[in-house]
């Protein structure tokens, strides 16, 4: 199943209670469990979200942003009641961390959500998991029940006189639906559709209220850092890129398994020592560095500091902390391919770019990768996608360019190589699709 | 559930995958009684279920296979893990064998990326494997 790993470099922060037993709320609190939220209650809450600002905290769910900043665009008055919502809804390619956050530290979450509730003022809190997860889902479940039943969740929480309640969401399969505002769309009972923005969330959300969208990850590491203060969580990474995250190393590698590591590891580090290196003594050709969303690197691109803007200054992204290893018996057409699919069949279909764009990509990219591509499909591969690149409704039209984008300029001559009808040079004999989609 | 939100319609993806994991399959039945209850128009509940993956409004297997091919499972066998499956149970993608103990899907990440090749069959998470190892586990939900 899904055994845990160690490493000598792991900073085990959010990890933590990993293996330990702490889905019982009293081996939970054996383990510091609810003494964040008791300190938190009795913080003004704006010094909550100072704290977290301070501690450096980015959205741990791929797009970044400073966790305490989002919260500070919560006005303070509301006619409508204010929510947090926790963004479970882990389906970017790569990335399989908050899985075991919910197996493992389910209350770290609820914690989380109480502590930006009573930073944001707001008295309700929702945890989306994607419905794939149902084994994770029914831990939360339990979770909940179990805070209730202690008097942790509900009305006058811990006797403060604060009220907040918390309750589980299953999703039903999309991948859209992790996008923030689709998030919103699927838990008010609809197709997963994005909304416009602005407004944001933390000015107009679930059913109209402020609401803060922040991933189960983010969340968990909150409590951890009423605890152990901003100073000490920023110091664990760069400046601005503070603590630690989950790498999860997959792919053509020795040691796959999820990681916690300090920000600012560096990826040549994590693939060779951390995921002990690509076996079968094959060579690295190119690794996916933060889930599939992501422009790939090259073997020779992988010294660089996995943080946020050091993964920008280098032309990719952190994202998800989703790592995959690739090595050279795989074909970079193929790869582009089956990226492509995802996103096609994950398009929620609203806007034009991104509908037809990815549908278009994937059907040039199967007839390419069969033999039946010309040299101008090449540019035009590249082109379609930079056209989708910022002008999509929501990110995943960018999602689907960025790593497209990336494998034909840095593996342009792979595309070279399938052009005049031949065959895939790394498929094994016998083994064709279909020249057209 | 219902108290749980201040709209009756939040209820519905999480309400149509347990009726579905009920019944089997979301039938005009179902729809009909679900929109009833959330006042909807069935087709308002329909236009729903279309969107989400996991949801289905025909009749399935006991078993669902569903092999993962994303990109950490490909690199991992996790096609021809699905190539092996589509062979022993003799059907295709949303196929269902005749006897109607499996159906197979070929389906996107399920986040077990860290332990491929996967699968799922219905909710259970099948890592690390092989053909040998999917035999077995296949074995297993037949004797069951």
């Amino acid at each position: 199943m899904a055994d845990l790993v160690s490493h000598p470099d792991e900073v085990k922060v959010v990890s933590k209670r990993f293996g330990k037993g702490a889905t019982d709320i009293g081996r939970y609190l054996e383990l510091d469990g609810y003494k964040a939220v008791q300190k938190a209650l009795g913080m003004q809450p704006d010094a909550i979200v100072n704290l977290v600002k301070d501690s450096g905290l980015r959205g741990r769910g791929g797009a970044g942003f400073n966790t305490g900043m989002k919260w500070s665009f919560v006005p303070k008055q509301s006619a409508k009641p204010k929510y947090i919502l926790c963004n479970g809804d882990e389906s970017e390619p790569a990335t399989c961390k908050d899985r075991l956050i919910f197996e493992h530290d389910p209350h770290a979450v609820i914690e989380g959500v109480v502590i930006a509730g009573i930073a944001t003022g707001s008295h309700t809190g929702y945890v989306y998991i994607r419905g794939e997860y149902r084994y994770l889902l029914e831990i939360m479940q339990k979770a909940i029940k179990d805070a209730y039943a202690r008097g942790f969740l509900g009305k006058n929480i811990f006797g403060s006189g604060y009220d907040f309640e918390v309750y589980w969401h299953g999703g039903a399969g999309a991948y859209e639906v992790g996008e923030e505002s689709a998030l919103m769309e699927s838990l008010e009972g609809k197709r997963g559709i994005p909304r416009i923005r602005p407004p944001f969330p933390a000015v107009v959300g679930l059913w109209g209220g402020p609401t803060v969208i922040n991933n189960a990850e983010t969340l968990a590491s909150v409590p951890h850092i009423l605890l152990g203060g901003a100073e000490w969580f920023a110091k664990l990474g760069p400046p601005k890129n503070g603590g630690t995250r989950l790498f999860c190393l997959s792919g053509h590698l020795s040691r796959p398994g999820v990681y916690e590591l300090p920000m600012g590891y560096n990826l040549k580090k994590m693939i060779y020592e951390v995921g002990g290196g690509i076996p079968n003594g094959r060579a690295l050709k190119a690794v996916v560095p933060g889930g599939s969303s992501c422009p790939l690197l090259t073997a020779g691109e992988i010294d660089v500091a996995m943080d946020f803007d050091s993964m920008m200054k280098a032309g990719s992204m952190l994202g998800s902390g989703g790592v995959v290893v690739v090595d050279d018996t795989t074909c970079m057409v193929k790869f582009a391919l089956r990226i492509m699919k995802f996103y096609q069949h994950e398009s929620c279909g609203w806007c034009i770019p991104c509908r037809e764009g990815t549908d278009w990509l994937k059907k040039t990219l199967t007839r390419f990768h069969a033999g039946g591509g010309v040299k101008k499909d090449i540019d035009n591969i590249q082109y379609l996608s930079e056209n989708m690149l910022g002008r999509t409704f929501c990110p995943l039209g960018d999602a689907a360019a960025m790593p497209t984008i990336s494998i034909v300029k840095k593996f342009r001559k792979e595309f070279e190589d399938h052009l005049e009808g031949r065959p895939c040079p790394f498929e094994k004999a016998g083994v064709g699709e279909p020249v057209l989609a | 559930m219902l108290t749980h939100y201040p709209t009756k319609r939040s209820v519905l993806v999480p309400t149509l995958l347990y009726a579905q994991d009920e019944v089997g399959y979301l039938n005009h039945e179902v729809i009909h009684e679900i929109a009833q209850r959330l006042e909807l128009t069935d087709l308002e509940v329909i236009n729903v279920i279309s969107y989400y993956s996991m949801l289905t409004t025909k009749p399935r297997g006991k078993f669902n296979v569903q092999v993962c091919t994303n990109i950490a499972c490909m690199l991992r066998g996790g096609e021809e893990l699905l190539d092996h499956c589509k062979s022993r149970l003799g059907i295709g993608h949303k196929g269902t064998t005749h006897d109607g103990m499996f159906s197979l899907e070929e389906v996107e990440c399920i986040g077990a990326c860290s332990w491929a090749p996967a699968v799922q069959v219905n909710y259970d998470f099948h890592e690390n494997l092989t053909a040998e190892k999917i035999d077995k586990i296949l074995d297993g939900y037949k004797t069951n």
